[in-house]
């Protein structure tokens, strides 16, 4: 083909029409027979769960199906909670807002791309919610947003609006710049450019933040004050800052990137010293070294299983990494940060088995009821529990085998992957084509 | 000299003869109470291995343990051959966004004089952690521009790069355009450098140009050697290093990818009368008979990656190898990396979640790759007279849940710390 666009229309056209069921369920669905890993409440060998209006209503055994039903038979299959991926940049229009340091108005809750080929990539690998976020091209870059994988629908429906407002940090190599190259005559390096400049430039952005609060105040309690004076302006509203002062609040989060061991102790300093929660650190190859004090300080870790010395300060970063912490208590997800990784997830988190000697059932939280954890969501998500949304993924074998595959991936009781439907599809297609082939009408 | 110094040098002899006799009457491992997947023939639920002289001397059932043997108890283990990396970057890249680290793309188009070997960093990180999962060999492949070098096969123990090769060269690396001007699997075959030509056709024809010219560098070079007067010609560095492939003594590795590229590369190879081995072949489900007919072997590119078009299916990448499997075509997979070459069962793996055989995934990690490389004779399972190259797991070898207990290269136990147990084991020591 050869405009591009109409090319990409067109594929996205072919693949919208073989990811979407035919007719949505309307949220209502019964898996039967199914060995159902709840993840919070044990497995059930052979069981069933009655999905009503994308709530899961029921699960145990010989659930009949109420009258209009549909009944997806699941025997010999594996059925799991949806999995979730604690941090990736999948379905945005921007990811960086990489001009100056500090940028936390830099929203990608503005720039959702619902239209991202990633959310089908994410779906055919059972994958249901996705922690998306702000680059790590500065030290605060912006506020992330949580969505759901549902594919074919409008950005504002994709957003999980239950979640924690999270706020994007990075510490090291990126925010340093250090591969960049300052040509002559080019622009200058952009402070910092080094690990003491990071530190050093959010404390700042921190005192700026609490000293703009304390305006607020004074402006606050002197208009409620008895007598407030005739002449009382309120102080400049400043976008930036509010969205750190939300921060030290408590009505946002923490999510920093960070690699070095050394750089996130003093990134905890920093949160102790301002007040706020850091809920995880992204990527954190060297926790394994300070497991005690992420454990000790509740801080959970965002990581891979294992893509490592792809840089300098990933060069440490070993394998047992995600299984030694979570050993440690310290709440771990496992993450793709890619729009490919991300559907193999449950590949990934599987080798936390060999590489720290978590069971099944552990490694397979990492995907599931953890990131849920983290982003706040664990009470609508995360596990398959009555009461909870249906995000609901069905395997052809356990999902810590390395021959399992995604056969279905389900959201809000609606399948919005089937594997079966798919090939049926390519079958009739390539069927027709045959037909057309001989000269005949399909 | 006299008779007498005769007499006492043949002493010598035959002393010095005795001496090295005796040392070379090595000890004898023997590993017993394991699974045994040979790979090539019947399983047997318990049997024994002997090693001797880094090889397998004995293999089965039945098999008596001479005394003195040391003794390997591997009751509830599994015993598989070592497993072989078709196309992997181990010991030319460290990490990989450190450029000072990075020894697998030269500059320029055309680099046959480029070997592999000769840049392999034999106590590389990566090495014991590949090892340490069950791989013992692989092809390591230099990569860029259109003839990329010359790639080498290693096995993954020695204590300089020399030690290590098994076979030098294997394989001169040519690359093919990517598909659409897209990514070419992981790395390995890929226009996007912008050194490799916009389409196969125009780059083909420049590679006939470069082989004929080779064909005549070497005939003047005879006839120049033959006689005195004619002039021999200019050295000419392309040429000299492409002879080995023009002679067919070198096989080609053609990284290729679209279907009709495919096609293209058969003809080329049929007409250059090449031996050839494809890489990556993401489009040859649609060209599978053809790569039958023609017996040409495919490295199956790294299945962590997007299919290169999105309309032939989310699932392409996979059931790409279950395809060609089914056409008859030989295939190996390959990690295409360094840094995650020990992942090299769970492409295997990967493609039989998606239909491929089990015991063909077993195959393509194993024997396949050692006919492919022309090594069976040495490597790729475990039979009498081959190297003993055995990996003892509690498991099944392509699972990742799977723990490799011993690795056996030559015969010889290799130490399984690596990297990670090294700084695991250091901040241990914290609590």
């Amino acid at each position: 083909m050869k405009n591009p666009t109409i090319f990409l229309v067109f594929a996205a056209f072919v693949l919208a029409a073989s990811f979407q069921p035919a007719s949505a369920e309307g949220g209502n669905l019964l898996i039967k027979n199914g060995t159902i890993l709840t993840v919070t409440q044990g497995i059930i060998a052979k069981g069933d769960i009655l999905i009503l209006n994308g709530i899961i209503r029921q699960i145990g055994e010989n659930i009949n199906p109420p009258a209009g039903v549909k009944v997806i038979e699941a025997s010999g299959k594996f059925v799991l909670p949806g999995i979730i991926d604690s941090h990736t940049h999948i379905a945005l229009a921007g990811t960086n807002e990489g001009s100056e340091a500090i940028t936390p108005e830099a929203d990608v809750g503005a720039v959702i791309n619902a239209d991202d080929t990633a959310i089908l990539t994410a779906l055919s690998g059972g994958v249901t919610m996705a922690h998306t976020m702000h680059g790590s091209a500065n030290p605060i870059g912006g506020p992330n947003v949580v969505l759901k994988m549902k594919w074919g629908k409008p950005s504002e429906d994709l957003v999980v609006t239950e979640a924690l407002r999270t706020l994007k940090f990075a510490l090291g190599e990126n925010v340093k710049q250090s591969s960049r190259t300052i040509l002559p005559g080019g622009p200058p390096p952009r402070y910092p450019q080094t690990r003491m400049g990071v530190n050093a430039i959010m404390r700042r952005e921190f005192l700026r933040a609490q000293n703009y609060m304390a305006a607020w105040d004074r402006y606050n309690k002197l208009k409620a004050s008895k007598i407030p004076p005739k002449i009382l302006l309120p102080p400049r509203r400043d976008l930036r800052l509010e969205v750190l002062a939300d921060l030290l609040r408590g009505k946002m989060v923490a999510r920093c990137h960070d690699y070095q061991a050394t750089e996130a102790l003093e990134f905890i300093g920093l949160a102790k010293e301002f007040g706020f929660k850091i809920a995880a650190f992204e990527h954190a190859w060297e926790a394994y070294k300070i497991a005690d004090e992420l454990a000790g300080e509740k801080i959970g870790i965002s990581v891979f299983a294992d893509s490592w010395a792809y840089k300098m300060e990933a060069a440490e970063g070993i394998a047992y990494d995600a299984g030694y912490c979570a050993k440690k208590g310290v709440l771990v997800s496992i993450n793709s940060d890619s729009g490919e990784r991300i559907r193999r997830l449950f590949n990934d988190a599987s080798k936390t088995m060999k590489y720290g000697g978590l069971s099944e059932n552990e490694a397979l939280s990492l995907i599931t009821i953890n990131p849920a954890i983290q982003l706040g969501v664990d009470r609508i998500v995360g596990s398959l529990e009555v009461g909870k949304q249906a995000d609901i993924a069905i395997f052809n074998e356990h999902p810590m085998s390395a021959y399992a595959r995604c056969d279905m991936t389900i959201i809000d009781g609606d399948a919005y992957f089937d594997r079966a439907a798919l090939l049926r599809e390519r079958e009739e297609a390539a069927k027709k084509a045959e037909v057309a082939k001989k000269g005949g009408r399909p | 000299m006299t008779k007498r110094c005769w007499i006492l040098l043949l002493i010598v002899i035959l002393a010095a003869g005795f001496i090295s006799g005796q040392t070379k009457t090595a000890k004898i491992t023997a590993i017993r109470g394991a699974k045994i997947i040979p790979v090539v023939g019947e399983d047997l639920d318990v049997g024994t291995i002997l090693i001797k002289d880094g090889k397998i001397e004995a293999i089965g059932k039945d098999i008596s343990i001479p005394a003195g043997a040391e003794i390997v108890e591997a009751k509830g283990w599994r015993a598989y051959p070592g497993m072989i990396d078709s196309y992997a970057f181990l010991g030319l890249q460290e990490i990989t966004g450190v450029n000072e680290t990075v020894d697998n793309r030269e500059t320029g188009r055309m680099n046959p004089q480029v070997r592999a070997v000769e840049a392999l960093r034999y106590d590389s990180m990566h090495i014991p952690i590949a090892r340490s999962n069950g791989i013992t060999a692989a092809l390591v492949a230099p990569a860029g521009g259109v003839i990329a070098g010359q790639s080498v096969l290693i096995k993954l123990d020695g204590w300089t790069n020399r030690e290590m090769v098994v076979k030098n060269p294997a394989a001169m690396q040519i690359e093919f355009p990517g598909i659409r001007g897209a990514r070419g699997g992981g790395g390995g075959g890929s226009g996007q450098r912008g050194a490799a030509a916009a389409d196969a056709g125009r780059l083909i024809a420049e590679l006939k140009d470069l082989f004929t010219k080779a064909r005549f560098y070497e005939k003047r070079k005879n006839y120049a050697a033959k006689t005195l007067t004619l002039a021999l010609p200019e050295f000419d560095e392309t040429a000299e290093f492409l002879l080995p492939v023009v002679k067919g003594q070198t096989p080609v590795m053609i990284s290729v990818h679209a279907d009709r590229d495919i096609r293209a590369a058969i003809q080329f190879v049929k007409e250059e009368n090449l031996k050839a081995i494809f890489f990556g072949a993401e489009q040859g489900w649609k060209v599978a008979d053809d790569l039958k007919k023609a017996e040409i072997p495919v490295i199956i590119g790294s299945l962590y990656d997007l299919p290169p078009v999105w309309d032939d299916g989310y699932d392409q990448l996979f059931l790409n190898p279950v395809v060609m499997n089914k056409a008859g075509v030989k295939i190996a997979f390959a990690s295409v990396s360094a840094t995650m070459a020990k992942d090299l069962p769970y492409h295997a793996a990967k493609a039989a979640a998606f239909g491929l055989d089990k015991k063909e995934a077993l195959k393509a990690v194993t024997i396949y790759p050692a006919e492919i490389f022309g090594v069976e004779k040495l490597m790729g399972s475990l039979e009498k007279g081959k190297t003993a190259n055995i990996v003892l797991s509690d498991g099944d070898i392509l699972e990742t849940r799977t723990n490799i207990q011993k690795v056996f290269i030559d015969g010889k136990e290799c130490d399984l710390s690596n990297r990670y147990t090294e700084l695991l084991e250091k901040f241990k020591k914290r609590s």
